[in-house]
């Protein structure tokens, strides 16, 4: 228990990291998740067959492979970045490719009626789109885009082995330094992991309750 | 064929989605060729790079990766599908003591990044289990629990008709599970099972961090020896991809077979995997399901 109070700074230092890993690599891959998706349900046969593409590779390609191919391949090819901006750019290639697949599920989602009925009364394609298409697909990608979160929230771990002096880097450290103290180290460090995808669950329960609407 | 955001369409927007089909080519086309010639020149996808996998003993160490990655993903996935019934029929257990510890167990594995359980089980027992053994159990009891939320959700796709009539006849809460819930529960859940092999297969590679001789931590000695990160990653990646793929197929197709013969079904999560992620997973991952909601 005294290992985890004497080192409390270290830990602490260690979640700011993992929660900025956290925030920026969301953010880009919203980003280019939503590009992504609008490729993939674009009219446009090129465009959906790119996307499609590039889900498929980085959907079954393990996270620690990209990472592996990023951080040392970045510099072989003469593009020095720190090892924070390396982990940032593995992690959102790709969670880029599930956030695509939450927001198309939940394009999908919508019954073609609502859409045909809204083309029926004359409106554009950017009226039906902001008032009928985009507020119900936003309710349907709340639940896969918090376990969207929640799993890149564990996944900013991976940074630990390349470089990044995040949460689990802090367990692998201190361990060094307390061997004994293993189980306490890890009991406190998965606890604040705990608090971290609680928090993301309940935001998103919060959501989905005030956004629910008879369907 | 209209969708939700467009009509069938006419001539003229014919015309647009064909202009927006070359424009969309060139720039995707610029921005491949700067990438494959921004690695050409750096002498990372030369012939030299690819060089290391013409010689026979990489080509074995590397058949060796790709057997104990598969044998890594099967042992824990059968281990996790033990695990995974076990707190399964724990959390649907009427009685207190058995269900609130599984919950426990099953919401705490599924919350803390595997790295981290991985780093534990093999900072804690590697000594007496070995690398392999260290991310096999590591393995198991976060696909054990992730699988303990499957079963869950297929014993409660059950259509309630079926337990109803069970009760009615005058089964006990055992039987009614043993001979009418689980039997058909498993067709339902099969899709999903398969998704999480996927998701287990990929977080094998997480074993690179205990140097455990699998398909990542093999990769790693290859660009350590030859500076071919692209290379290497490349074949690993395409390996994990044929793979993964082919299995997520096969689930898919199951899935749609279900639906059309009109049974309940497990949806796939579309999650990375713990990653899943994740499994996101997948998993998904993955899958990185989060806890329940």
């Amino acid at each position: 228990m005294n290992v985890l109070i004497d080192n409390l700074p270290k830990i602490i230092s260690g979640f700011w990291l993992t929660v900025q890993l956290l925030v920026v690599s969301g953010i880009v891959a919203t980003l280019l998740g939503t590009l992504l998706a609008g490729m993939r349900v674009s009219p446009v046969p090129v465009l959906q067959r790119a996307g499609t593409a590039y889900v498929t590779v980085f959907r079954n390609t393990p996270l620690l492979i990209v990472f592996l191919i990023i951080v040392t391949g970045l510099p072989a090819v003469g593009l020095q970045y720190s090892f924070f901006v390396r982990a940032i750019i593995s992690l959102s290639l790709y969670t880029s490719a599930f956030v695509c697949e939450a927001l198309r599920s939940g394009i999908n989602a919508i019954q073609a009626g609502q859409a045909e009925a809204a083309r029926a009364i004359g409106m554009t394609f950017g009226q039906s789109l902001r008032l009928i298409v985009l507020p119900q697909a936003f309710r349907a990608v709340v639940p896969p885009l918090a376990s969207i979160l929640i799993a890149l929230t564990k996944n900013t771990a991976i940074a630990e082995v390349f470089g990044v002096t995040e949460a689990s880097y802090q367990l692998d450290s201190l361990v060094r330094d307390f061997p004994t103290a293993l189980w306490w180290l890890f009991a406190g460090i998965a606890f604040g992991y705990m608090i971290i995808v609680f928090l993301i669950a309940g935001g998103a329960s919060l959501l989905e309750r005030r956004w629910t609407v008879t369907r | 064929m209209s969708t939700v955001l467009f009509d069938v369409p006419g001539p003229v927007a014919r015309r647009r989605h064909r202009i927006g089909g070359v424009i969309g080519s060139i720039v995707l086309l610029a921005l491949l060729g700067l990438v494959l010639w921004k690695l050409w020149a750096a002498d990372q996808i030369t012939p030299k790079a690819f060089e290391p996998f013409t010689d026979p003993d990489i080509l074995r160490g590397l058949g060796e990766a790709i057997l104990t990655t598969l044998t890594a993903a099967a042992v824990a996935i059968v281990l996790a599908l033990v695990f995974g019934a076990v707190f399964a029929a724990g959390r649907l257990s009427d009685h207190a003591i058995l269900r609130w510890p599984s919950i426990a167990v099953i919401e705490f594995f599924r919350a803390i990044p595997l790295v981290l359980l991985i780093l534990a089980m093999f900072l804690g027992f590697g000594d007496v289990t070995g690398r392999f053994w260290a991310l096999v159990l590591a393995l198991m009891l976060y696909n054990g629990s992730v699988l303990a939320e499957v079963f869950r959700a297929g014993i409660k796709a059950v259509p309630r008709g079926q337990s109803e009539a069970a009760y009615a006849l005058g089964l006990r809460k055992s039987s009614v599970m043993l001979l009418i819930l689980v039997p058909q529960a498993i067709t339902t859940m099969l899709p999903a099972i398969i998704s999480q092999c996927v998701v287990a297969l990929k977080d094998t590679a997480l074993g690179y961090i205990i140097s455990s001789q699998e398909l990542a931590s093999f990769t790693k000695q290859v660009i350590s020896g030859y500076n071919n990160p692209i290379a290497a990653g490349a074949i690993a990646a395409a390996v994990y991809i044929v793979i993964n793929y082919t299995l997520s197929r096969i689930a898919q197709w199951l899935e749609a077979r279900q639906r059309r013969r009109g049974r309940a079904v497990v949806p796939l999560a579309s999650t990375p995997a713990g990653d899943p992620s994740g499994g996101v997973s997948g998993g998904v991952s993955g899958d990185g399901s989060g806890p329940t909601r």
